[in-house]
C-alpha cells in the first residue's frame, strides 16, 4: 500500500487521498482585466512535468484538508508534502 | 439488522451477526471552527476537547468528541437529545465563528466486537489497525471500501463504526460476506 504523509495526520493509505492537480496555481486577483489569452493559460496550461511536480491532494477520506506534496511523476515517489499556503520546498529532487 | 444482513448473501448462507450491532446515541453533531471555538465547546461539555489526529475524549462520560480534521470534530451524545446540547453549544459559542450541525439522522452507529474485528475491518479499510498505530480509543475518518466512515476503537476487538444512512445496508451486507472467512458459519 502507497502511503502519503499528510500534514495533518501523518502517514495515510493512499485510497483515503485524491489528486487536486497542479499547486501553486494563483487566481488572476482582477479576472476581467486578464487577456482571453492569459485567462485560457490559468484555466488549462500546466507544466505537465517529467520528474518533480508540485501538486494538490485532499485527505478526503481522513481530515478533509487539502495540502501540498512534491512528487517524482516518473517513479511516483513522493519527496515531501506540505500545507496548503507554505511555499514550495526547494532544492528537493 | 439480521434482516438485512441475511438478505441477498450468496450460496445461501445466512448469518445473523451477533458481533455487529446497531447503536443508537441520542445525538450527533460534527463542529468546525477554529480553536477558542473548540475549546470553549469542549468547556462547556466538560471534557477535554480532541485535539490531535486520531484523538477522542470523553471515556467515563455520557459524550464521545472525535478528531475529524485540525477543525472539526465529530460530537457523540449517549444520552443527552440533540435540542438540549445544541442549545448548550451554541450558548457557549454565541459570538464565535462556527458551524454547529444537527447529524444525529444522517448516521447510523454499528458495534463490531469480535476477536476477528480488525481483520474483518481490513477487509475494506486500508488503515493500519495494529493496536501499536491505532490504539485502542483511537478515532478517525476513514474509509471502508467505498464508503467513509469514522471508526473509533473503544476495545482491542471493539470498534464503534459511524456510517452515513443510505450506506448502512452496503457496509453491513460487505462485512457479512467478507466474515464468512471468519466467523462460524451456520
Amino acid at each position: 500500500m502507497l502511503l502519503i504523509r499528510c500534514p495533518h495526520c501523518g502517514e495515510r493509505p493512499e485510497p483515503e487521498f485524491a489528486y487536486g492537480g497542479e499547486a501553486h496555481i494563483a487566481r488572476p486577483a482582477d479576472p476581467a482585466a486578464v487577456s482571453d489569452d492569459d485567462w485560457a493559460a490559468y484555466l488549462y496550461l500546466r507544466t505537465n512535468a517529467k520528474g518533480v511536480h508540485a501538486e494538490r491532494w485532499r485527505h478526503t477520506r481522513g481530515c478533509g484538508r487539502f495540502f501540498n506534496a512534491l512528487r517524482d511523476t516518473t517513479t511516483d515517489r513522493f519527496i515531501a508534502t506540505y500545507k496548503s499556503g507554505e511555499k514550495r520546498p526547494e532544492g528537493l529532487r | 439488522m439480521s434482516d438485512t444482513a441475511s438478505s441477498g448473501i450468496g450460496m445461501g448462507t445466512t448469518l445473523a451477526p451477533a458481533w455487529l450491532q446497531r447503536v443508537t446515541p441520542a445525538a450527533r453533531f460534527v463542529l468546525q471552527g477554529g480553536p477558542s471555538a473548540l475549546a470553549a465547546a469542549a468547556r462547556a461539555l466538560g471534557i477535554p476537547d480532541a485535539d490531535a489526529p486520531g484523538r477522542c475524549s470523553g471515556e467515563g462520560t455520557t459524550l464521545t468528541l472525535i478528531w475529524l480534521g485540525p477543525d472539526e470534530r465529530l460530537l457523540i451524545a449517549w444520552l443527552e437529545d440533540a435540542a438540549s446540547l445544541g442549545a448548550r453549544l451554541e450558548a457557549a459559542l454565541a459570538g464565535q465563528a462556527h458551524s454547529l450541525v444537527d447529524v444525529t439522522q444522517r448516521q447510523v452507529g454499528l458495534r463490531l466486537a469480535a476477536a476477528f474485528a480488525a481483520d474483518l475491518l481490513n477487509c475494506g479499510c486500508p488503515l493500519d489497525l495494529d493496536p501499536a498505530r491505532f490504539p485502542v480509543g483511537s478515532g478517525t475518518r476513514t474509509l471502508f471500501n467505498k464508503t467513509d466512515i469514522v471508526l473509533w476503537r473503544r476495545g482491542v476487538d471493539d470498534f464503534h463504526i459511524e456510517v452515513w444512512r443510505s450506506f448502512e445496508d452496503y457496509l453491513v451486507r460487505w462485512m457479512a460476506e467478507a466474515a464468512q472467512d471468519f466467523a462460524p458459519q451456520r
